[in-house]
């Protein structure tokens, strides 16, 4: 369970978080949204203790992350960066991925069984030999993944795993994502990404200037167009369309485009049904 | 530590008069402290030199960081003070040596916290340096924050995933700092790619006999600071020279069995 | 007039074994609005370095075929040369902005081309008019937001006054509603001035309403290009691009044997599709 309360945070005087209060049970699955600069980046740098709160506190399964040190933190939290270039450094893929294992000090054993199911599990087995560097911007955030996840973290903190990612790539992120939390891992993600949140369905925190906006699920908070703008992100365009036809009976909180097909499907149908 | 002394001599775009002030002047200024503090021993002219900037640091709303920058030469300092003391220099003449260092560290901060490097790069090219050269130094000047805190982000990122930099001995530590050097290195290349690209799309070095938009030019008051900055400095000078100053007590010193 | 050609256009970087684009054939119209898209890896970057000579005289590799810019050919011009013609907004804008305040920055390039001071100033002035940052002609990079300094490196473009404006993912660090108005200020450049426009996005949403024409590219060829509405129908989906989700609805609906007649682009354009559809099955 991670539990923030009443977080300030300030860098050096500048106040970037105020009062936030959250709670995340064990294997639920949020999503943190919120315009360039919200300080999504900054809250859930204090989910692993490398940032302290200026005051108020988090907690994670109970411990304060003031008395516990990021080593150990970051054994139950895994967070990884948006950037994998800022933390690739090893000669070879498997080096790579080994690197927490061996500072938490697993036996050799353990660690190739964990490093070989992690690259089997994200399509990265015949790279284990490659040089990190010489993979493409979507198989090195791979990387930098299952460098994160091959010590098993019980809960699991993605700063925009989507950028610079193509369709493919997002979609299969997502079945992996949704996957380990099905698994029973608690899943936050930090994203802009609108579209994808409504296929992955968590509960979404709205972060805007540094404050808690709203908090719910994905469909309640993204079907609220004024919201969804104040934290300057712009509706799933199916959640717009419905609305824009409500008055024909569509519910605006429809942002699946599957869901509106049936709705449209439906509405089509009982129409001949009608006439006929 | 380090990070607050180096906050303390990076520009902030604020508008105050002092930021407004043609950089020459400035550079000035600093120079004049500078030359002074190193004439006079003098532990009550140090003081006045080190009080007299605090008007131009309030002028220019820096006080906050402009403590910081003393406070990130607080060690420094102490070590002097300590040096000093222990070399059997007196107590007054330490504190001295302490002070001017501080009247230092406080004159060329003030002059880069108010001083943009693009104005630099102005004075560079009015001194007649090729203007690559000038551009190059006012680039890196410029970079140096944003790789600072890209250096923050490798080292959280490498710390999450289990790498403590504190722990074993020295050549242990050193080891351990790899992880975060080779990504900064990375990152070093890829910017500096990206810079020349975005350079080469902008007509870089295209053409010789440039014109920039801003040119430095000197209002009233800048030769009024300059002209002001020069008397002032003379007169130091002549007192230096010709005029016994009172001085402070000078008795005060370690015993000699200490040293 | 045709401002872009590009024939039997292959390109290996030195020191790769496979051409990263590959009998890449096109044309552009002056002042036509085209997206270029696809998977990642697939050439685009490549593609767009071809459009200012970085290839090859930044990037060194074997190049065969040709392209043509504004009838030059550029394996025999170099950046420098083209950057009065052609201008390029690139997707950090952290790398891209040279000077600590708006205006110097916007400046540099006329700077850089020799421009006379007042010459320099005028443009300076239009630019930051254009893009909708004159306000901020005092304030420094990092005092500005993501989408705020990619508009300060749209403006510093224009300054140049270029004939083409390539842009290689300039959104992709930015939030949707930033994204949005930068899209929007790029398109508002057309009413300002003949200007044509090439834009890498992965965020089809957002672009594709200004789109003359969409391209999408796979493992370093067009595989198919056309104006959006076509291009949305059942193949690009097929092939796994991201098409906006409005698109994809009517593509679903059609599949199920309900022919709304039309592969929206626009939110208008669905609405009104649907609610006809409704209504003449009512009546
Ligand atoms: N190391 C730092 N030092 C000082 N200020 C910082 C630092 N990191 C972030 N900030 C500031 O804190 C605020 C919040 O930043 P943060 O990176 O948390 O935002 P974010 O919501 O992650 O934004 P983005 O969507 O752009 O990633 C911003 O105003 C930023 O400029
Ligand atoms: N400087 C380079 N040297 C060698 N190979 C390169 C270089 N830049 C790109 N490539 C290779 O060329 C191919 C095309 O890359 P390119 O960057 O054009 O793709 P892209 O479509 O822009 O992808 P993305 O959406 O990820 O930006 C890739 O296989 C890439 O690895
Ligand atoms: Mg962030
Ligand atoms: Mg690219």
């Amino acid at each position: 369970m991670i539990e923030v309360k009443g977080l300030y945070f300030s860098y050096d005087g500048n106040e970037v978080l105020h009062n936030i209060n959250i709670t995340i049970h064990d294997g639920e699955f949020i999503a943190i949204m919120g315009e360039n600069g919200a300080g999504k980046t900054t809250l859930i740098k204090h989910f692993n203790g490398l940032l302290k709160p200026s005051k108020g506190e988090v907690l994670i399964d109970g411990v304060s992350t003031r008395e516990a040190t990021v080593a150990s933190l970051s054994r139950k939290v895994g967070l990884v960066f948006q950037n994998p270039d800022h933390q690739l450094f090893s000669e070879t893929v498997f080096q790579e991925v080994a690197f927490s294992m061996r500072n938490y000090g697993y036996p050799e054993e353990t660690i190739r069984r964990r490093v070989n199911f992690i690259l089997e599990t994200l399509d990265l087995r015949s790279y284990a030999e490659t040089s990190p560097f010489m993979l493409s911007g979507g198989e090195r955030k791979r990387v930098a993944l299952a460098s994160i996840l091959v010590s098993d973290p019980k809960h699991i903190v993605l700063d925009e795993p989507t950028i610079g990612q193509d369709h493919q790539q997002k979609e299969k992120l997502k079945n992996f994502i949704v996957q380990m939390n099905t698994q029973g891992r608690t899943v936050i993600i930090v994203t802009h990404d609108v579209e994808f949140v409504v296929e992955c369905r968590p509960k979404v925190i709205l972060l805007s200037k540094g404050s808690i906006l709203a908090e719910g699920s994905y469909d309640e908070i993204l079907s609220d167009e004024d919201l969804v703008r104040r934290a300057s992100l712009v509706p799933p365009q199916i959640g717009l369309l419905m609305s824009s036809l409500r008055d024909l009976g569509f519910n605006p909180a429809t942002l699946d485009v599957y869901q509106a097909k049936s709705a449209i499907e439906k509405r089509l149908l009982s129409n001949v049904s009608k006439t006929l | 530590m380090s990070l607050k002394l180096f906050e303390g001599f990076r520009f902030t775009g604020k508008r105050t008069p002092i930021h407004r002030m043609d950089p020459r002047p400035k550079l000035l200024i600093a120079s004049s402290i500078f030359l002074l503090s190193i004439l006079f021993t003098n532990i009550i002219v140090l003081l006045i030199l080190l009080i007299a900037q605090l008007p131009l640091i309030y002028l220019a709303k820096s006080l906050r960081r402009w403590s910081n920058s003393l406070r990130g030469g607080a060690v420094l300092a102490t070590l002097i003070f300590i040096m000093n003391f222990l070399t059997g220099s007196t107590l007054v003449f330490s504190l001295s040596m302490t002070l001017r260092f501080l009247v230092l560290i406080s004159a060329f901060s003030l002059f880069f916290l108010t001083t943009s490097p693009d104005d630099l790069g102005l004075v560079l090219e009015r001194l007649h340096l090729p203007y690559t050269l000038s551009f190059t130094f006012t680039t890196a000047v410029r970079l140096v924050p944003t790789v600072a805190l890209e250096a923050q982000t490798i080292v959280d990122a490498q710390r999450s995933r289990g790498l403590e930099l504190d722990r074993g001995n020295i050549i242990e530590r050193l080891r351990r700092h790899i992880p975060i050097l080779i990504p900064l290195i990375v990152s070093a290349i890829r910017r500096s790619t990206e810079l020349a690209e975005a350079l080469e799309s902008r007509a870089f070095g295209s053409c010789e006999n440039r014109e920039s938009l801003i040119t430095l030019s000197m209002k009233w008051t800048d030769y009024f600071v300059a002209i002001a900055t020069i008397i002032i400095l003379l007169v130091g000078i002549f007192v230096r020279l010709w005029i016994p100053l009172p001085s402070l007590d000078e008795s005060i010193r370690l015993p000699s069995i200490w040293v | 007039m045709i401002v872009i050609k590009a024939q039997d256009l292959t390109f290996t970087y030195s020191g790769s074994k496979k051409p990263a684009i590959e009998n890449l054939n096109l044309e552009v119209k002056e002042g036509e609005f085209i997206v270029i898209t696809g998977p990642s890896g697939c050439g685009k970057t490549t593609f767009a370095r071809c459009l200012n000579a970085l290839i090859p005289s930044f990037y060194r590799g074997e190049m065969k075929g040709f392209i043509l810019v504004l009838g030059m050919d550029i394996s025999k011009s170099t950046t420098s040369q083209l950057s009065k013609y052609v201008g390029f907004v690139f997707q950090n804008p952290e790398n891209q902005l040279f000077s600590l305040s708006v205006e110097r920055d916007v400046a540099f390039g006329p700077e850089n081309l020799g421009l006379p001071r007042e010459e320099v100033r005028r443009r300076v002035e239009w630019a930051m008019k254009v893009t909708g940052i004159t306000h901020l002609r005092h304030a420094a990079p990092y005092e500005l937001s993501g989408g705020q300094q990619q508009r300060v490196a749209i403006a510093s473009i224009l300054a140049m006054k270029p004939k083409i404006i390539v842009l290689d993912e300039p959104t992709s660090f930015l939030d949707p509603l930033s994204a949005h108005q930068i899209i929007e200020t790029v398109s508002n450049l057309r009413s300002e001035m003949e200007i044509t426009i090439i834009l890498i996005e992965h965020r089809l949403d957002l672009a594709s309403r200004y789109a003359d024409r969409v391209i999408i590219m796979d493992r370093g060829r067009i595989i198919l290009e056309g104006p959006p509405s076509k291009v949305y129908g059942e193949d690009a989906e097929a092939i796994g691009v991201g098409i906006p989700k409005i698109s994809l609805l009517f593509n679903l609906l059609k599949r199920e044997g309900y022919d709304l007649g039309c592969t929206p682009v626009t939110l208008e354009e669905a609405t009104q599709a649907i609610r006809r559809r409704i209504m003449d099955d009512r009546s």
